[in-house]
């Protein structure tokens, strides 16, 4: 009896919780689709203020996937190879670039943005292009990866696995491509999801270092909300989720895949 | 030696001069010497912290030696030469196996690094699966297969590259106890019949015993004694050897006349071991005892029997808190209190002049 009833307590907790997460999306889902939402339903369902989201904003939308997935790229690269250098380097030199690294996440966006624009400014064509909040997004996001990364690394006897692929005569890189990669991808696949998601969300460091011709998804966001009637900018929000969600199930998916290429 | 000599030989021999090694201003591992021929396997025998791990990380090129030519494969100076251009063979403690890839593909992956052409890989990862008994597994992941079956995989493994030489770092230490004994008669079976040079690391006398060519016992950075199992064990070349390798029976006294006399009660010994007189300890193993009741015999007073089947362990004292260990015939029946008679053959008799 005891057990049940615990069981039932923690079934409204989680179906609470879930409401408390869930509602605010489902309202703003709603408010896009509603022709009034001061009306509600009674004034009926359209379309028309997504489309009218997608003729203002689909740059918006292009340019965060594209963000997103540069910076994925980019913090693969020098994320997990970085973070492996660190875990087999050790010592207090170690976790001192690990703390630098992390740095940026401490440091508001908006300095961090600052600091980025006073660097930067001067030099025209890499302040307006995409790139540079690419660089700013990969500053934010590099400790996430390399955290990640070094979690799963501090679990697997990596020195052991290391040493006995380089008996087999295995040369440094191989050993790091054919058994030290493999064996951390469940830290790089949480890794990646971290970082894509941050990227596609993030505000304020973009906000700061956009330019109108370098404007993401949360930026013309806030314009929207800003600037537009409420149906337009929830309708932003549905179009972001519409987004975002296919992406993440993707990044899933590869990861799956990838792992059962290498397994054959 | 005997059967290696008769078997085709493969690998290097390995020799090394004066090797050291030094972590840290600490010096773990004291100038060594040690030859051994193509073929021949060497065991490295002593507790933990003696070094016999280094020395074996600095023969598969996991450690750098403190100076150079201090090791070298079939006369070439290999001090230099990183594990990966070594070509050595190498079986760790925890396997090291892949758990990305396959039993097969863990086999496979020095030929495959090696450039192998896939056919004869595939070829030879199966012979080399055969020869462990591991065909049925070969699609098994490494983490769908036992302990055992793991070891054998990383000793296949290790094959698989024909090795100059096959160094194995405590291969048994992480199985259980019937597991291991099976496995140290199937290692020594398989490793002489490969005839390859072998070093191998443990700190279990047993297996030592039943894998090594010759032994060479380690403590506090040193090799204490190198030689057959036979003499390691009956003729210790000092008390660090006698008490690791087996159990020892120690009798300290003066030995005045060419005896040795303890005397108490009804207790005692006067063993006749000759020699002018001195301060000593004797030492004699457990089933150097036989059952004897003349005028010579030693006499103690049970305090416990352990009944193993063939034999029995009896522990008694020779005088109040001088304890032996005594392995007799089963049959007889040692009750606590009673006293026991036993000789020793002088050939028996190790002595340690007191130090």
């Amino acid at each position: 009896m005891r057990r049940q009833w615990t069981t039932t307590a923690g079934i409204v907790i989680t179906a609470l919780l879930t409401l408390f997460l869930l509602v605010p999306v489902l309202l703003s889902v709603y408010a896009g689709l509603t022709v009034n939402y001061a009306r509600g339903i009674s004034a009926g369902f359209t379309l028309d203020w997504v489309k009218q989201v997608w003729a203002l904003y689909s740059d918006t939308v292009w340019r965060s996937l594209v963000v997103a997935l540069m910076t994925l790229a980019l913090t693969l690269l020098i994320g997990v190879p970085g973070a492996y250098a660190l875990v087999r380097r050790g010592g207090r030199f170690a976790r001192a670039v690990e703390e630098i690294v992390t740095l940026p996440v401490a440091v508001p966006g908006l300095a961090l943005a600052l600091a980025m624009i006073l660097t930067y400014g001067g030099a025209g064509s890499f302040r307006q292009s995409t790139l540079f909040v690419v660089v700013g997004h990969v500053l934010f996001t590099l400790p996430f990866m390399m955290r990640s990364v070094i979690a799963v690394l501090d679990t697997i006897d990596w020195r052991t696995l290391d040493e006995g692929a380089a008996s087999l005569g295995s040369p440094a890189w191989r050993r790091f491509l054919d058994v030290i990669l493999p064996n951390v991808r469940p830290g790089i696949v949480a890794g990646s999801l971290t970082v894509l998601t941050l990227s596609i969300g993030e505000f304020n460091l973009t906000w700061m270092m956009h330019t109108p011709m370098t404007k993401t998804l949360p930026v013309g966001l806030a314009d929207a909300y800003a600037s537009m009637r409420l149906e337009i900018a929830s309708a932003y929000t549905l179009v972001f989720l519409v987004m975002v969600i296919p992406l993440l199930i993707g990044v899933q998916l590869v990861a799956g895949l990838t792992e059962k290429r290498t397994a054959s | 030696m005997t059967h290696a000599a008769t078997a085709p030989q493969r690998g290097s021999s390995i020799s090394t001069r004066a090797l050291t090694k030094t972590f840290n201003g600490n010096r773990v591992l004291q100038p060594t010497n040690l030859e051994i021929e193509a073929g021949q396997i060497l065991v490295l025998l002593g507790p933990s912290g003696c070094g016999k791990t280094t020395l074996l990380r600095l023969i598969a090129g996991l450690e750098t030696p403190d100076g150079p030519d201090m090791i070298r494969f079939d006369g070439d100076d290999v001090s230099g030469v990183p594990i990966e251009k070594r070509n050595v063979g190498m079986v760790f403690q925890s396997y090291a196996l892949f758990p990305n890839m396959t039993v097969s593909e863990n086999v496979a992956y020095g030929m495959k690094i090696r450039g192998m052409e896939r056919s004869k890989r595939d070829a030879e990862t199966r012979r080399l699966l055969a020869l462990v008994g591991l065909e049925d597994y070969a699609d098994r992941r490494i983490t769908a297969v036992s302990g055992g079956q793991r070891q054998r995989t990383a000793l296949a493994r290790a094959l698989a590259i024909k090795p100059r030489v096959l160094l194995l770092d405590e291969p048994l230490a992480a199985l259980d106890a019937v597991l291991r004994e099976r496995l140290r008669v199937e290692i020594g079976l398989l490793l002489r019949e490969f005839g390859i040079t072998a070093v191998y690391v443990t700190h279990d006398q047993a297996e030592a015993m039943a894998i090594g060519d010759r032994i060479a016992v380690m403590d506090r950075g040193r090799i204490a004694q190198i030689d057959v199992p036979r003499v390691i064990y009956h003729r210790p070349a000092n008390d660090f050897v006698a008490d690791f390798v087996g159990t020892m029976n120690r009798i300290d006294g003066r030995v005045s006349g060419g005896v040795l006399s303890l005397e108490s009660d009804d207790t005692g010994a006067a063993l006749a071991v000759g020699g002018p007189d001195r301060e000593t300890v004797l030492c004699f193993r457990p089933e150097s005892a036989r059952l004897a009741n003349g005028s010579a015999a030693v006499r103690a007073r049970v305090v416990a029997s352990t009944f193993f089947g063939p034999t029995q362990r009896v522990v008694a004292e020779v005088t109040p808190g001088r304890r032996l260990q005594l392995d007799l015939p089963s049959s007889l029946a040692f009750d606590p209190g009673q006293i026991v008679g036993f000789e020793i053959e002088r050939e028996a008799i190790i002595e340690f002049q007191e130090a």
